[in-house]
């Protein structure tokens, strides 16, 4: 339905990690793969072992380069799936009422038997969540593993979706943000977390935590100078090894 | 339409029928997957959580394990090839006929000349199997890839401390506050490494990154050193420098575990010059600055000294220790002297030293853990200094790399970092020193088997596989004067060497999982040349060629006769103690594979078709008296074999009641036992012995207890390491042995005792001026080898490889976006696309292994991308160097350990224009898919 | 945005369609007898509805477009199916009376040119709702979508006059919004800084796409190929949608062969202006692939 809820009792969603992801692709194909054989529709590959593959899939992992003038170029891997926004422009354009917002939790989803598979969504979408199945020709997106979270033939601790379980790195946080003392509301106040293109009003839910400070590029404070001079006293470096030895 | 309503939904469907537990070979790191069956296919693979390598993550290629699972590429039957070698044009034969036309080729040769069968393995993780195999055989040319992958790195460890990174030892990632990385883009150990960093992430502690290419690891570093290209050497010993001038090493931790305070003949006229001084029965001895005499080092209570001449029997001698600083503290080490050339400030060089010695010394940290040692000292509590290291390949594939990585385990010893809390660690069945390894076995005898194991850690010039006139008895030159430790064989050379026939033709080229004729050569192209070339009587100059290979690799085109195998859900396997298990730093573990679902084609496991090529060969050890198997196939050698009496290939639930640790009769319900078991076993060591292993009492007795060693065996690293100086000797003129005169130089200038650095061999033979770029391959984290390519999933992720250039090298030659490069080495020539990248070493280019495929292989299209738009770096290496003017080709490899030195590449650049049918050079002729191509669209979940 | 041929020829020719079945319902062209009418009738009714059918062959379940109908409470896709419906059904019950019966019901005609007019701004506020598509999301998009429409139908509608000042209009209106457009995506603000949150570590590129080869979202949002050749196809579409048909009409007199002329030449650059309209627009998710 493609009115919005006016509220939502959980605000479930993801906590990215920007300065641990590793760009290592495995929540890519976890989610692939989850996915498949789950929520509706197969994600299709097209011309799988041809010229031009062609593929959905619901998590892509980006690789940005970062410069400031005069210093090295740092590396950014940066995941991308559905941010589950609050204000969330693919549901209200949507003329089927197949995208739709949970009320419960806030999981932004498409009902795939309504949809039409216009785009039209896809289109209203500015962080590129959403991917039209060729082959099935309806809408796919990150249904926050809907069907593993809340799954009762899951052992509880693994109902998390399947990115968040795989992710070797532990760079993916799932949880609820409507709850300020859940891990993701906690780690996301600590580090800083932040929204993708604020300015386009979407609300999302779902946080990057941006890379630290690099000390090649921020440099610390050089606090160690004393540590390293090189004992003036009595005798140079034998004179340092006498006295070390005598007091062990 | 007022109220918000939604589509009621099922949010706790069936997941599967069915969850079998087995273990993942996506790639050789080894994690254990819950494989989930729903209507007899495969629904969904997931990361084991209780398994101690992966603890319930996977990455891509193992969450992708369906789709290499169903692939296209998937071989079908036993073949015999019908065209020429290379064109991939076979005819589907049964086992029968295969075995029947293998046993013709070798049962010939082992009655008369084993030696010609070379029997070489590649990515396999059963060499506890093949080796044993080739033994009994009895050829002496038996190794697996470890030559050309990272002998430097395991070599540089075991003679250095008895164990080195990769799969032998893990940063302590619970404790440790400051990381250092060198040259790693994945490793073996790609999840653990990765699940470390993301705890080390966690708690905020620091992660320098030394690495030319800023990406995968070196992307989250808190620091990234972008040295330039085999210079590490010369950084650690920069760093080494600094250490020792402001005294921030941990004397007490080199006086208790280290030979540094052994006294060191200096009688430069000696034969024994350089080597330890020995009291009568062997014993190093050490001057005892209390009682002012030398005594062996072990004594009770004695006071080394670490300074000092002294004359012991009338021989002059030093304590190690002293060798080592004077040697590290001349100018030659100072960051000053170094930076340029490593392309490091050296402030930075002198931060990070700094950074190293306060976080070891000023944030110590100790457990209160008591211990006991191996001379009876108790201790109360563990030291430890939490800086830890880890490196790669980025260290060892380079000619300078068994030095290099002596340097940085020195550097770590220094710092008193290993084996301690917050240090690296070592994995069951390591520690093990140099001692209790076997030696290299050679003496060949028709009709029986080898004399011992094919390989080992010489410990003199008296372990080489040479005959009395010093030739060479491995057709890949392994254990000679050239590369006297080449501990792991040196697959690189077997197929040139076989095709020169030098030292000796050989009649039977027997590989196992390795893509010779692509990926895993260098000089690709000279590669397929040699296999498909003929003598003048039109035969084959390599007769013949057996493969085993699941998948219609380009290697697969180039073999006579193929033995195809499983994927690894359908077979038996075993990840054993004997071999490279799976263990932890506190822990002893194995694993298994089954046959989580059946196989659909005529196709056996290549250990089970091993086993029974060997009983139809009448092999010992796998053949009754009457000729009747003794292993019906590899289950039954996996439960039933013996290495050692009590001992077999697995470790767990041995004995007729499964309640045997290490040691134990055979269970014949083993295998069931560890299914039960989720596919693994694990023995954890009580924490007083869980560090400091190589002198820790405690672990001495439990590795003996679960039958790692036979008898306690604590040692002391070997930072001084007299082995390397017996071959120095040597050249000096010293001894029976003597190297030959073109040898003496090269031999004197690499085998030091301590560790040193010197340029790469291709950098100081080519022109700098006309070659002045750095060349490099890293892993894709998401694709393993050649063998991702056939995966529908992961071929959208790496389809092709461009060539990364750095914003330095892509200014200076104008390059634009979508341009192309030709790209040229002393040894050949590539035309490819071409990307820039900042976060780079300025003179350093760098592209995706293994990307680049051959039109025809894998069951892709001629067009795929792979083929039309990727690459291989490896046609511009080269497995000799150039002509140095002396009338010899050299190997491209280190000199002492024979590993191949892939990344001492150095190459020029010059831009050109796309090219107007999209096409990279060298464009290699299609071979045939005997396969067939993949199905045009793939839509996984859909019945 | 991929200028996928179906949504040019949709909004052009539906465009046109309602254009027409504006100008009719004002009793415009004033013709009489039944064949005249029809003709007419059925050019609005058929481009209209060639327009809609057109628009299902980019849909991946056309069998389902029924359902469209449903959102009309947030969706302006389902508000637009809907009213391009009802100006359908009310068009053609007018233009039978009309025709057959001879029989106007002003009242109804007016009816039709307002849900007509409401169907082409619905139309264009699909577009222009789009803050995605910055080029877009701009006052310009509706006002052209209505001239267009406006301008085409009158031309169809052998309103020559007005289709002449129309087409003026057009021509500025449209130059107008390519100079509002070409500013609107950097207005906006957002750039791969913004995209990424990464503006705190300097200017951002890409290294590498998610795949080495392409998907579905770089295929419909990202064209940059055919926008090299923009400049040249604005003086194009301009010149063949309004300026020459604009300047036949104004400066000669309407025949029958100069109307045509001016239909056909305004149709050709009205498929062209459509093209760019589309070709030329910049998705925001071209800024995760560093192409926009
Ligand atoms: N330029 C460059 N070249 C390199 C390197 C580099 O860094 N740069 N690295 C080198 C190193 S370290 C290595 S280890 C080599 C690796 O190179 P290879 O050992 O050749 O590795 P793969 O390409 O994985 O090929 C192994 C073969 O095993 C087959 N295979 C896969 N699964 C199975 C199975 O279950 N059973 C059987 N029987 N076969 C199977 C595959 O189909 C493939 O043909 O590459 C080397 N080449
Ligand atoms: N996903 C995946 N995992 C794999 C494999 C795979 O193919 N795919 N292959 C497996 C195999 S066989 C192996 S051997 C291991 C190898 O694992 P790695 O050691 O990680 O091997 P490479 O990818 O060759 O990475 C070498 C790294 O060293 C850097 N480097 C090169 N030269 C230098 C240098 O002089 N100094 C420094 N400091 N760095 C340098 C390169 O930039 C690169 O990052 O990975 C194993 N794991
Ligand atoms: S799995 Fe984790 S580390 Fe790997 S790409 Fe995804 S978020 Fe990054
Ligand atoms: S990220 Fe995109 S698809 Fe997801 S809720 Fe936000 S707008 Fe919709
Ligand atoms: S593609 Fe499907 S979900 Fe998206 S707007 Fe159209 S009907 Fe709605
Ligand atoms: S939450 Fe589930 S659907 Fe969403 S990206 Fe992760 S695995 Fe994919
Ligand atoms: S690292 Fe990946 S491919 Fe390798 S064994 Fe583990 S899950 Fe499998
Ligand atoms: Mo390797």
């Amino acid at each position: 339905m493609t009115q919005l809820p006016t509220f939502t009792k959980k605000k479930l969603g993801l906590v990215i990690d920007l300065d641990t992801c590793v760009g290592c692709h495995a929540c890519v194909i976890s989610c692939k793969e989850w996915n498949t054989t789950s929520y509706g529709a197969p994600l299709s590959d097209v011309d799988a072992y041809g010229a031009d593959p062609d593929g959905s899939f619901l998590n892509r992992v980006h690789t940005f380069e970062a410069k400031q003038e005069g210093c090295s170029a740092q590396t950014v891997h940066f995941p991308k799936s559905c941010l589950h926004c609050e204000d969330a422009p693919c549901v209200t354009v949507c003329p089927t009422g197949a995208s739709y917002k949970r009320e419960e939790d806030g999981i932004v989803l498409v009902n795939e038997d309504h949809c039409i598979g216009c785009g039209l969504c896809a289109w209203a979408c500015p962080y590129g969540a959403r991917e039209m199945d060729k082959v099935e020709g309806v809408m796919k997106k990150c249904t926050l593993c809907v069907d593993r979270i809340y799954n009762e033939n899951i052992p509880e601790e693994d109902r998390v979706p399947s990115c968040v379980k795989t992710c070797p790195a532990g760079a993916r946080h799932f949880g609820d943000f409507a709850d300020p003392t859940s891990n993701v509301s906690i780690l996301s106040a600590a580090r800083g977390g932040m929204d993708l293109m604020p300015a386009i009003g979407t609300k999302p839910v779902n946080k990057y935590l941006p890379p630290r400070p690099k000390a090649d590029i921020t440099p610390e404070l050089d606090v160690l100078g004393p540590l390293m001079a090189q004992d003036e006293t009595a005798g140079g470096f034998i004179g340092w090894l006498d006295r070390t030895l005598e007091r062990l | 339409m007022t109220k918000h309503h939604q589509p009621l939904l099922d949010t706790s469907p069936e997941v599967s029928d069915e969850i079998r537990q087995t273990t993942c070979y996506m790639c050789a790191c080894r994690c254990g997957i819950d494989v989930h069956i729903k209507d007899g296919k495969i629904k969904y693979i997931e990361g084991n959580k209780d398994h101690p390598v992966n603890k319930g993550v996977l990455c891509a290629k193992g969450s992708a394990g369906i789709m290499q699972h169903y692939s296209p590429a998937r071989l079908n039957n036993p073949m015999k090839r019908v065209g020429e070698r290379g064109e991939g044009k076979f005819e589907d034969i049964s086992w029968d006929e295969a075995f029947e036309i293998a046993a013709g080729w070798l049962k010939p040769i082992r009655e008369t000349a084993p030696e010609k069968l070379a029997f070489f393995t590649g990515r396999d993780q059963s060499q506890s199997l093949t080796s044993w195999w080739a033994q009994q055989f009895g050829t002496p040319n038996y190794a697996a890839h470890g030559g050309f992958c990272s002998v430097n790195m395991a070599a540089g460890g075991i003679y250095t401390m008895g164990g080195a990174f990769w799969e032998f030892g893990t940063p302590d990632w619970d404790r440790t506050k400051l990381f250092m990385i060198f040259g790693v883009a994945e490793d073996h150990d790609s999840n653990p490494i990765k699940i470390g960093l993301g705890k080390l992430k966690a708690r905020g502690a620091k992660v320098i990154g030394v690495n030319p290419v800023r990406s995968g690891y070196n992307a989250i570093a808190d620091e990234w050193v972008g040295i330039t290209p085999g210079t590490d050497g010369l950084f650690i010993l920069a760093l080494v420098h600094e250490l020792l001038r402001a005294g921030k090493v941990d004397l007490d931790y080199l006086i208790r575990y280290t030979n540094l305070p052994f006294l060191v003949n200096t009688d430069n006229a000696s034969d024994e010059s350089g080597l330890m001084i020995r009291d009568e029965n062997g014993k190093e001895m050490v001057w005892d600055r209390v009682a002012g005499v030398a005594v062996p080092w072990d004594t009770k209570d004695v006071k080394p000294a670490l300074h000092g001449d002294q004359t012991v029997d009338g021989v002059t001698c030093k304590p190690a220790f002293q060798i080592m600083a004077d040697k590290y503290m001349t100018d030659e080490y100072t960051p000053d002297a170094v930076a340029e050339r490593c392309g490091i400030p050296a402030d930075r060089i002198r931060k990070i030293a700094a950074e190293l010695a306060r976080v070891a010394f000023e944030e110590e940290i100790t457990l209160d853990i008591p211990w006991t040692d191996f001379k009876g000292e108790k201790h109360s509590k563990m030291i430890g200094r939490p800086v830890s290291f880890h490196a790669m390949r980025g260290i060892s594939a380079h000619s300078n790399g068994f030095q290099t990585a002596r340097a940085l385990h020195m550097l770590q010893i220094l710092l008193g970092s290993v084996e301690c809390p917050g240090g690296m660690r070592f994995k069951p069945p390591y520690p093990k020193p140099v001692e209790g390894h076997p030696k290299p076995h050679h003496t060949v005898t028709p009709g029986k088997p080898l004399n011992g194991p094919h390989l080992g850690y010489p410990r003199g010039p008296e372990d080489l596989c040479i005959d009395e006139q010093g030739n060479t008895k491995r057709i890949d030159k392994a254990f000679t004067w050239e590369n006297p430790l080449s501990a792991h064989g040196m697959m690189h050379m077997v197929i040139s060497n076989a095709h020169a026939g030098d030292p000796y033709k050989i009649d039977t080229l027997f590989m196992y999982m390795a893509n010779m004729a692509w990926n895993s050569s260098m000089n690709t192209s000279g590669v397929m040349d040699m296999l498909r070339d003929k003598d003048e009587n039109g035969e084959y100059v390599i007769p013949h060629i057996i493969y085993s290979d699941a998948y219609s690799s380009e290697m697969v085109a180039f073999a006579d006769l193929i033995l195809p195998d499983t994927t690894y859900l359908e077979r038996h396997d075993c990840i054993s103690l004997l071999d490279r298990p799976i263990s932890e730093a506190d822990a002893a573990a194995d694993s298994i594979r089954w046959p989580v679902v059946e196989p659909d084609r005529d196709v056996r496991g290549f250990q089970t078709a091993l086993i029974q090529l060997g009983v139809k060969l009448g092999l010992p050890g796998m053949t009754n008296e009457d000729g009747s198997a003794i292993y019906k196939d590899y289950a039954d050698y996996i439960t039933n074999h013996q290495r050692r009496p009590g001992v077999g290939p697995l470790a767990g639930f041995r004995g007729k009641d499964g309640k045997g640790k290490g040691r134990g009769e055979p269970n014949p319900n083993q295998i069931q036992a560890y299914i039960d078991n989720g596919g693994f076993w694990i023995d954890h060591i009580d924490p007083e012995n869980a560090y400091f292993k190589p002198w820790n009492k405690g672990y001495q007795e439990w590795a003996v207890e679960i039958g790692i060693f036979d008898v306690e065996m604590p040692y002391v690293f070997t930072v001084y390491q007299e082995i390397l100086q017996k071959f120095r000797n040597a050249a000096d003129g010293k001894g029976a042995l003597q190297p030959p005169d073109h040898l003496r130089a090269q031999l004197s200038a690499t085998m030091d005792p301590l560790p040193i650095w010197y340029e790469p061999f291709e950098q100081s033979i080519v022109s700098n001026e006309e070659y002045p770029i750095h060349a490099l391959t890293q892993r894709p984290m998401a694709m393993y080898h050649s063998w991702g390519s056939q995966n529908a999933w992961l071929r959208q992720i790496h389809g092709t490889n461009p060539m990364f250039i750095s914003g330095e090298l892509w200014e200076e030659h104008s390059f634009a976006d979508d341009d192309w490069a030709v790209v040229t080495s002393v040894h050949g020539e590539i035309e490819v696309p071409v990307v820039r990248m900042d976060a780079l070493n300025g003179k350093t280019i760098w592209t995706w292994n293994a990307i680049g495929k051959r039109k025809g292989a894998w069951a892709l299209s001629e067009d795929a991308p792979e083929a039309t738009k990727g690459f291989l770096l490896n046609h511009l290496i080269h497995e000799l160097l150039p002509s140095k003017g002396d009338g010899m080709r050299w190997a491209n490899s280190d000199p002492v350990t024979g590993q191949a030195a892939w990344f001492d590449l150095r190459v020029k650049i010059k831009r050109v224009p796309p090219p107007n049918f999209i096409q990279t050079q060298p464009d290699i002729p299609a071979q045939a898919s005997p396969v067939g191509v993949g199905p045009k669209t793939v839509s996984y979940g859909k019945e | 945005m991929h200028p996928a041929p179906s949504v040019i020829i949709f909004t052009s020719l539906s465009g046109l369609g309602f254009g027409l079945i504006f100008w009719m319902g004002f009793g415009l062209p004033a013709v009489n007898g039944m064949i005249v009418v029809a003709v007419f009738a059925t050019l609005g009714l058929g481009l209209a509805t060639i327009g809609l059918l057109a628009s299902t062959f980019h849909l991946g379940n056309p069998q389902r477009a029924w359902r469209a109908f449903s959102q009309w409470k947030t969706s302006w896709l389902s508000r637009e199916g809907i009213l391009a419906v009802l100006t359908l059904i009310t068009f053609f019950i007018y233009a039978c009376l009309w025709a057959f019966l001879d029989i106007r019901i002003a009242a109804l005609g007016w009816l039709s040119s307002a849900l007509a007019a409401g169907t082409i701004f619905t139309t264009s506020m699909i577009y222009a709702q789009m803050k995605t598509v910055p080029r877009w999301n701009v006052s310009s998009t509706l006002l052209l979508f209505l001239i267009y429409s406006a301008a085409g139908g009158a031309l169809l509608a052998a309103q020559m006059q007005a289709a002449g000042a129309l087409l003026a209009i057009l021509a500025v209106v449209q130059v107008l919004a390519w100079k509002q457009g070409d500013y609107a995506f950097a207005k906006a603000g957002h750039t791969i800084e913004t995209a990424t949150g990464l503006s705190a570590l300097g200017k951002v590129r890409l290294l590498e796409k998610p795949h080495s080869g392409t998907n579905y979202l770089m295929k419909e949002m990202i064209h940059i190929v055919g926008r090299k050749h923009s400049a040249k196809l604005r003086v194009i579409s301009i010149a063949l949608m309004a300026i020459i048909p604009a300047t036949l009409i104004l400066a000669l007199d309407a025949g029958h062969i100069i109307a045509a002329l001016a239909i056909v030449l305004h149709v050709a650059g009205l498929f062209a202006a459509r093209w760019l309209f589309f070709a030329e627009a910049e998705h925001v998710v071209g800024l995760y692939y560093d192409q926009r």
